[in-house]
């Protein structure tokens, strides 16, 4: 398994030399991989079905429980089939959507990385693991989005997107740990196995709602949902992958995941319920009054994320198996739309949805590929669509609380949805041929291929659902359910009050779509209001952080030395100060070594040293004084049993001096160049600083040392194992003789750094220096 | 003794933190000199302090004495001396060449002209 | 050094000081495993010597002295000292452990040799070098 994950990366990262070689055969090339995983996930189906699902771990962390451990089960299983099956079509299709571009490697790359991180998350059973995969699909997406990056809107937009699911993703990490300290486990099935203990536990509230923030946030969830029209921004095979079928999927997926976890929770259902309704209203409000090709879809796909949502939300068995069905009915409807949007744009450039018409006979495989996706999506009958909004209409309306309005807010979804779908996948195929900026014809077979499959298995999946219900949706159901399930479809259940809800959406649809130019009209206080939403609120808390970061650097960096030094003294003197001070580890001064006057003489002689040079007029009295300083020091290492040091104290002070000597010979007086109210309150900070670092050292000389002093060990086993009597030059040379392998480093730095300054003058612009 | 010390090494580190206040690169440098053995010092000290029974092994003998120095905060001090000796160049230099730019020793002055 | 009156003292001084700072400074450099010293001081006091003479004549001529490259110097040092710590990772220890030999000297006793010797002295060339370099390009400017 890791070797395939090596393998992968690898090959992700060679894309970009595969192109190079292979040219125009790349997107093939490449599809192998999402193409084998593919079929080995359909080897496994039948384990996977019985109940067993795969499992794979290697140790990480182990210390912490973090580890690399993976397990697919049903949920795994649909979602991994998703992610391969429409990756490889994607990847094909990128080939001859971006086929001349000159960084279709470097996408390659990204997008293959993508998929390896999106597999990881929906196979992923450790937490942390769970949360690496998460965030590698933030950053990749982010890399995705701003692929064309010398737009300035494609870069903000990434970073949007990078900015608002990444702080989903830190949500969704503490709550993940909260629910692993309540739960005492790592691993996502343990979790879910001990459940109990985590609904009696004082975290579960908190838990749930980091959770369903990260949730939110990377399935667009309202108030979320902005990122998701501006990622439209990215090219379309990358929304139709990520923002159709996989990512934003994301968010679902963990929400799914979890149900069995975290469904029992009194605010479950009212909840996500909720958050997914809303979502599902304003995407499908949203969407009714788009008219561009992407984001009439990226509002559609909006809803329909709120609507997978909300079935979550309402947990049992029926919202398991409606959100089973829903996923994998609109992965294949909405990744179609998708790349038949791309393809008109691709073959008319034009993105505007009223002024293209009659495409029909000019690109006659896209547009069946478009129709039945786009009647699959408005819940025409034989279609697997219709199942799917049956069920969901059936779920909303049996829910124990508010049926009502989960019901009405389920009709405004499919409205919208038959919208959107009428206006992308059918209206721009019929009728005549309207002037577009580019004569549309039919792509090669790259842009075709993906389409027509997608609408194939929309159209099979729904005259014979019974190809998937056993082997895919069985046990997806079974994984969001928590326990095992039946799922049985069929395409006609009667007379039901959702199917005349369905019947209803699909007449007020039409009606919407036939009077679209007056509805957006009508409709259009909705944008004066809509300019005070999430976006905006995202607008301010970006442009508030960004001054503030400014305020802060203006006060903080201001440039000067001696600031800098001020508010570093202040802070360390304060905090450090109140925590001596507030945890009475002040200990009264003891003296250990009893006083002799010569050194009390030669310590006072230190002390003034320092104090001629703070009061010196000149350099080189400073520098006399410093000399009476570094001598002195040396001196007291000599009286305290410190030969090594006093030796190289005194060779160095000697150099120093001479140093000096050489530098400053002959620089003038120094000028007072500081008011007296600066220089006392430097001064005061300055012995406040010298009193906390004496405070210190006392603190330091009455305790005892937290550890045993490993100094004995050296002491002990120099001669033994270093023969050396010297103990000093045994440490330095032998027993920590890396650490003196770096310091000389430092020193040949210092010196090679000294010559280059002073020796390698760079050439000044027009020759000489 | 070692209260005396402390005070010495608060006396230094507060001289050195003052001189490095000021505007002047020289104030500065010299600052940072009596910092370091400020620094030196406080190493040396807080390891504990013993009076001339260097951590030397007699001839023949298999360990030091019994009431030895302690030896690692000694090859500790030893590097750092070497290095604050290194950096005091390095920084010495800078001076230098920046003077010989600017033609001043303040501060202020050097960061208007960004050279 | 233009500028500085310099005594015929001095002048006859280093010319005597420099052969037996450099002595010392090897005697201080292979004794220092026993007794103080080291390649620090060792380094150290081999740099004052040379920068000593420097002070009496001219760097120059103190250059001419030394006869070395000294930043070549530098990484011979640097080099001595990486690479006394690889012979044990042959035998399989961790970088940078010390290795000896014992060889029998008649009437002297034993002669003990090993890495971190050759260490030290990789220690004392890099100090040396890098003392050098400073002094003498700041000297010269």
């Amino acid at each position: 398994m890791l070797v395939v994950g090596l393998l992968a990366l690898v090959l992700a990262f060679a894309a970009p030399t595969i192109r190079r070689y292979a040219g125009s055969a790349t997107g093939w090339i490449l599809a192998a991989f999402p193409a084998g995983v593919f079929v080995w996930l359909c080897v496994l189906t039948p384990d996977i079905g019985a109940g067993e699902p795969w499992r794979f771990s290697q140790e990480w962390v182990p210390g912490l429980g973090i580890a690399l451990s993976f397990h697919i089960d049903g949920l795994g299983l649909l979602f991994g089939m998703l992610i391969s099956g429409i990756g490889a079509l994607v990847l094909v299709y990128a080939q001859g959507y971006l086929g001349e571009h000159k960084d279709l490697g470097r996408f390659y790359t990204t997008l293959l990385l993508f998929m390896i991180s999106m597999l990881g998350v929906v196979w992923a059973d450790n937490i942390v693991s769970l949360f690496v995969f998460w965030e590698l699909t933030s950053v990749t997406s982010y890399l995705l989005i701003g692929f064309d990056h010398h737009r300035d809107t494609a870069r903000k937009s990434a970073l949007q997107a990078l900015l608002v699911t990444g702080i989903g993703g830190l949500a969704l990490l503490a709550g993940l740990i909260l629910m692993a300290i309540a739960t005492g486990s790592m691993e996502l099935s343990e979790i879910a196995a001990r459940s109990d203990l985590l609904l009696e536990h004082p975290l579960l509230t908190p838990a749930l709602l980091l959770v369903l923030l990260g949730a939110m946030t990377k399935s667009a969830q309202f108030p979320f949902h902005f990122w998701l029209p501006g990622a439209m921004e990215a090219p379309t095979p990358v929304s139709a992958y990520l923002h159709s079928s996989t990512m934003v999927k994301a968010g679902v997926y963990l929400l799914a995941r979890m149900q069995p976890t975290l469904g029992d929770a009194d605010l479950w259902t009212p909840l996500v319920g909720t958050v997914g309704a809303v979502t599902m209203v304003v995407g499908a409000w949203l969407a009714m009054r788009q008219v561009y090709l992407k984001l009439l879809l990226a509002y559609s796909t909006v809803s329909a994320l709120g609507g997978m949502v909300m079935l979550i939300g309402f947990g049992g068995e029926l919202g398991a198996k409606a959100a089973a069905t829903f996923i994998l009915a609109h992965a294949l409807y909405k990744g179609a739309l998708f790349l038949v949007a791309g393809s008109i744009d691709h073959a008319a450039h034009e993105k505007d949805v009223r002024k293209l018409s009659g495409l029909g006979r000019l690109m006659p495989l896209t547009a069946v590929g478009a129709m039945v996706a786009g009647l699959s999506m408005s819940g025409f009958m034989p279609l697997f669509g219709f199942i799917s909004k049956e069920l969901l209409l059936e779920a909303a309306l049996e829910t124990p609380a508010w049926a009502g309005l989960f019901g009405a807010a389920s009709v405004i979804g499919a409205v919208g949805m038959v919208v959107v779908a009428i206006a992308v996948g059918v209206r721009p195929f019929m009728g005549s041929w309207k002037e577009t900026p580019r004569k549309p014809h039919e792509g090669g077979p790259t842009l075709w291929l993906g389409p027509t499959i997608l609408a194939a298995l929309s159209l099979l999946f729904g005259v014979a659902p019974s190809l998937v219900q056993k082997v895919l949706l069985s046990p997806a159901a079974s994984a969001i359910y928590g326990v095992p399930m039946e799922v049985k479809l069929s395409l006609w259940h009667g007379l039901t009050p959702a199917l005349g809800l369905s019947v209803l959406a699909i007449a007020v649809g039409v009606g919407v779509f036939l009077m679209r130019p007056g509805f957006i009209r009508l409709t259009s206080l909705s944008d004066r209001v809509g300019a005070y939403g999430p976006a905006r609120w995202y607008t301010w808390v970006f442009d508030g952080m960004n001054e503030i970061a400014r305020v802060q650097t203006r006060v903080l960096q201001s440039g000067y030395l001696r600031a800098y030094l001020f508010i570093m003294i202040v802070t360390t003197v304060g905090l450090t100060g109140w925590m001596m001070l507030s945890s009475g580890a002040l200990a009264a001064p003891t003296e250990l070594t009893p006083v002799q006057l010569h050194e009390a003489g030669l310590l006072a002689l230190v002390l003034l040293g320092a104090l001629l040079a703070v009061r010196s007029k000149s350099s080189l009295g400073a520098v006399a004084a410093l000399g009476v300083v570094g001598y002195g020091v040396a001196l007291i290492y000599v009286l305290f049993g410190a030969p090594d040091l006093a030796m190289t104290q005194f060779a160095i002070e000697t150099l120093t001096v001479v140093l000096f000597v050489f530098v400053f010979y002959h620089l003038p007086k120094f000028r007072i160049l500081t008011s007296v109210l600066a220089r006392t309150r430097d001064a005061l900070v300055a012995i406040s600083a010298g009193m906390l670092m004496a405070a210190l050292v006392i603190m330091a000389v009455s305790q005892r040392p937290l550890h045993e002093p490993i100094s004995a060990y050296f002491a002990e086993h120099s001669v033994s194992k270093g023969y050396g009597r010297n103990v000093v030059n045994v440490i330095l040379v032998d027993f920590r003789s890396i650490d003196t392998l770096g310091e000389i480093v430092v020193l040949a730095v210092a010196g090679v750094g000294v010559y280059a300054l002073l020796r390698l003058r760079e050439p000044r612009e027009g020759g000489s220096s | 003794m070692e209260v005396l010390l402390a005070i010495l090494i608060g006396g230094l580190y507060a001289s050195g933190l003052y001189l490095m206040m000021r505007r002047s690169i020289v104030k500065l440098i010299v600052g940072l000199a009596i910092l370091g053995h400020a620094a030196n010092l406080l190493v040396f000290t807080a390891a504990g302090l013993t009076r001339a029974q260097a951590p030397l092994v007699a001839p023949g003998e298999d360990a030091p004495p019994p009431l030895h120095a302690d030896p690692l905060p000694q090859a500790l001090v030893l590097t750092a001396i070497v290095i604050s000796f290194a950096v005091l160049a390095f920084t010495m230099v800078l001076f230098k060449r920046a003077y010989q730019t600017v033609g001043e020793d303040d501060l202020d002055q050097m960061k208007a002209t960004d050279t | 050094m233009k500028g500085f009156v310099v005594s015929l003292i001095l002048r006859t001084a280093a010319t005597y000081m420099l052969p037996l700072l450099l002595l010392f400074s090897v005697f201080l450099l292979l004794g220092g495993h026993n007794e103080p010293g080291g390649g620090f001081v060792g380094g150290l006091t081999a740099a004052s010597a040379f920068i000593l003479y420097g002070l009496a004549f001219d760097v120059e001529r103190a250059k001419v002295m030394l006869r070395v490259n000294l930043i070549r110097l530098v990484g011979v040092g640097l080099g001595l000292a990486a690479l006394s710590g690889f012979f044990q990772i042959l035998m399989g220890d961790p970088y940078l452990t010390s290795a000896w030999v014992t060889i029998p000297l008649p009437g002297l006793g034993e002669l003990k040799l090993g890495t971190p010797l050759l260490f030290d002295i990789g220690v004392y060339l890099v100090v040396l070098s890098v003392s050098l370099i400073i002094t003498m390009t700041l000297a010269e400017q």
